[in-house]
């Protein structure tokens, strides 16, 4: 993370209600400059209400919100040194593309050979070829479109750079470079970048810090890694993709019990103060068949299917008392052979486990 | 032989064939019988004489450019006027009133089903000398307005009041295809509600506003009623000499002759229009 004033863009309190209902709880977040954080949420979760806001386009029915020390609440969208990077990307359709990159800088009245000069840097900067200034909107591919979008965004030199989810729309490789494109932009401007997106796996790629954002509660930030090894709740840690969930109560000192089949299993989080909760692994820390022999946690299951997931091969496993399903992942390298309907072992490390209490 | 079967037994053909007859006897038909008249020795009514252009130098000689000027000016007039007037209810229409939007359109829509005529004289009734607007004002304050009915200002109200929703409606349509997520870039990125204006609501409901425009100045030029309910004998807008020509004057080739330059005028300035300007380049749909 580069080092920046640590407060930079302060949200204190921010609450938004639409009549009775509340779309976002009291938000407190601080965000530093130079930072890439990712705000993520499943849809209804408020974090597009929350980016209006910091954008200008709604404003709080309480709370604060203040960029570099100064309260901007009251400040409009024209005013605020932020821009934002549409979800729909909102080019101009009627304008060329060094147009729609030069639009922030002929609002600002900077001169037309400055700002042709400005528009070609930003699109060399995000790798589109110098013959696009004079192109027309809609003879763009969807990338390319993007990175119109961001130089358009980028020519406002804002203090905040605001993405709306502008990657949903893409297919899937595509997808995929641009979130690395965007992170090497980022890196190249050294521009504070907040972003929200309903995937976890492209905060994770993208993002210095990550807000976990439901219901219109803020439930957890912190790092990648945070996120994904110490989720704080149940939620979070199925938020990032399958995992194999237990609810589960304190058995003995070092040990929890699983509710439905009484089974029990080794833990090693501090469970002083923990009474009742769900125990967490995920799919890829689950070992199967010989690999399995030695832990500590073992379950006996019927292995019901298997899907290639390219890289790696995940399972489905059945326990033998009915009770649980699971989901087991392996290396496609790793040597083991079962087909549906075998008995197998599986397991897990009791490190490898999270111990969550909601 | 066989392909031309074919291609006349296509249901599209077929489809399109009674409003192409229809078209072709009660639109195109009538056309081409005055363009033929326009040719004819003046004051005559038969078609199978030598033609002559003796009607065209006489027209053109004479002092009807002046009417062709008045159904100009106030057809240029009228647009400009509904153009200031429906902007905002247009707005208010495609992006404020909501529901109410309906409401607006059906009020704006209602007094399409009277007669133009009927509407006109509702209006003379109140500009008379001693009608409804003087009247009352004699009657409250003491002040006199007798002089409102028969001004060319009574004709430009005639024409703005009659041609109104031919501008409304267009510009309603055009003003809804401009996404709302457009103004909000645009602000964000740091334009004033003016340059939103400027840069994007304007450009992009362009199309609108010329359909809208170019209604009404058509409909505009051609117009008879508002000068002569309205205007009395203050003014002679082109439509009325043709109407004269052909009735009173009882010289077919004459009126023909005006109603051929007046279609020509209008044509010339619908193509000059749609030539120059490219609706979906515009709007950067091309």
């Amino acid at each position: 993370m580069n080092e920046g004033q640590l407060d930079f863009l302060e949200l204190r309190g921010i609450t938004k209600r639409f009549g009775d209902f509340t779309a976002l709880a009291d938000v407190n977040l601080s965000i530093s400059e130079g930072e890439f954080f990712t705000l993520v949420g499943p849809s209804g979760s408020g974090k597009t209400t929350l980016i209006r806001i910091l954008v200008g386009m709604d404003s709080p029915t309480g709370g604060e919100i203040s960029l570099n020390g100064n309260v901007i609440n009251d400040v409009p969208a024209n005013r605020r040194p932020t821009c934002m990077v549409f979800q729909n990307l909102a080019l101009f359709p009627h304008k060329t593309v060094g147009q729609n990159v030069e639009f922030a800088m002929k609002i600002a009245g900077v001169a037309p050979a400055t700002r042709r000069e400005r528009a070609n840097e930003l699109l060399e900067l995000l790798r589109l070829p110098a013959d696009f200034y004079s192109k027309r909107i809609n003879q763009c591919s969807g990338g390319e479109r993007q990175r119109i979008a961001l130089a358009r965004a980028l020519a406002f030199d804002p203090e905040i750079l605001f993405f709306d989810e502008p990657l949903s729309a893409l297919d899937y490789r595509l997808r995929k470079t641009l979130e690395k494109e965007l992170k090497d932009i980022h890196r190249e401007t050294g521009k504070t970048f907040v972003y929200i997106t309903h995937s976890l796996e492209e905060a994770m790629v993208m993002s210095d810090r990550i807000g976990i954002l439901n219901h219109g509660h803020l439930i957890q930030i912190g790092s990648p890694d945070d996120i994904y090894n110490r989720p704080c709740n149940k939620f979070v840690a199925q938020f990032m993709g399958e995992v194999n969930t237990l609810e589960v109560v304190r058995a003995a000192e070092g040990r929890v019990r699983h509710v439905d089949s009484d089974a029990s299993f080794e833990i090693i989080s501090d469970v002083n103060d923990f009474e009742s909760g769900f125990l967490i692994i995920r799919p890829e820390v689950m070992k199967i068949g010989r690999a399995a022999a030695e832990l500590p946690n073992q379950i006996q299951g019927v292995l019901f299917n298997d899907y290639a997931l390219g890289s790696r091969v995940q399972y489905q496993v059945r326990s033998e008392d009915g009770e649980s399903h699971w989901l087991v992942e392996r290396l496609q390298d790793d040597p083991f052979a079962a087909s549906p309907g075998q008995s197998v072992t599986i397991g897990w490390r009791p490190e490898d486990s999270i111990l969550v209490t909601s | 032989m066989k392909s031309l079967v074919n291609w006349v037994r296509q249901p599209g053909f077929l489809n399109a064939l009674p409003v192409g007859v229809f078209l072709l006897v009660g639109f195109a038909g009538p056309l081409v019988l005055v363009l033929l008249y326009s040719f004819m020795p003046p004051k005559t009514f038969k078609l199978d004489q030598l033609p002559t252009l003796e009607n065209y130098v006489s027209v053109v000689t004479q002092s009807y450019y002046i009417s062709f000027g008045w159904s100009l000016t106030l057809a240029v007039v009228t647009v400009i006027l509904l153009l200031i007037i429906t902007y905002p209810i247009a707005y208010g229409m495609a992006k404020l009133f909501g529901k109410w939007a309906t409401l607006v359109t059906i009020l704006v829509a209602l007094p399409l089903l009277i007669s133009e005529n009927i509407r006109l004289f509702g209006w003379v009734l109140l500009l008379l000398k001693n009608g409804i607007i003087d009247g009352s004002l004699q009657f409250l304050f003491g002040v006199s307005l007798s002089g409102l009915l028969y001004t060319v200002p009574a004709v430009v109200l005639g024409l703005v009041y009659v041609y109104l929703p031919f501008m409304l409606f267009p510009l309603v349509i055009g003003m809804s295809m401009v996404p709302d997520s457009l103004k909000e870039a645009a602000s964000d990125l740091g334009a004033s509600r003016l340059q939103i204006f400027w840069e994007v609501e304007l450009p992009l409901s362009m199309p609108g506003i010329l359909i809208g425009s170019l209604l009404v100045f058509i409909l505009a030029l051609g117009s008879l009623a508002e000068s002569k309910i309205l205007g009395g004998q203050v003014i002679v807008m082109i439509a009325d000499d043709i109407e004269s020509a052909f009735t009173f004057a009882q010289n077919w080739p004459k009126g023909s002759v005006l109603s051929v330059l007046l279609i020509t005028l209008s044509l010339v300035i619908i193509f000059f229009l749609f030539r120059k300007i490219d609706l979906d380049r515009l709007v950067g749909r091309r």
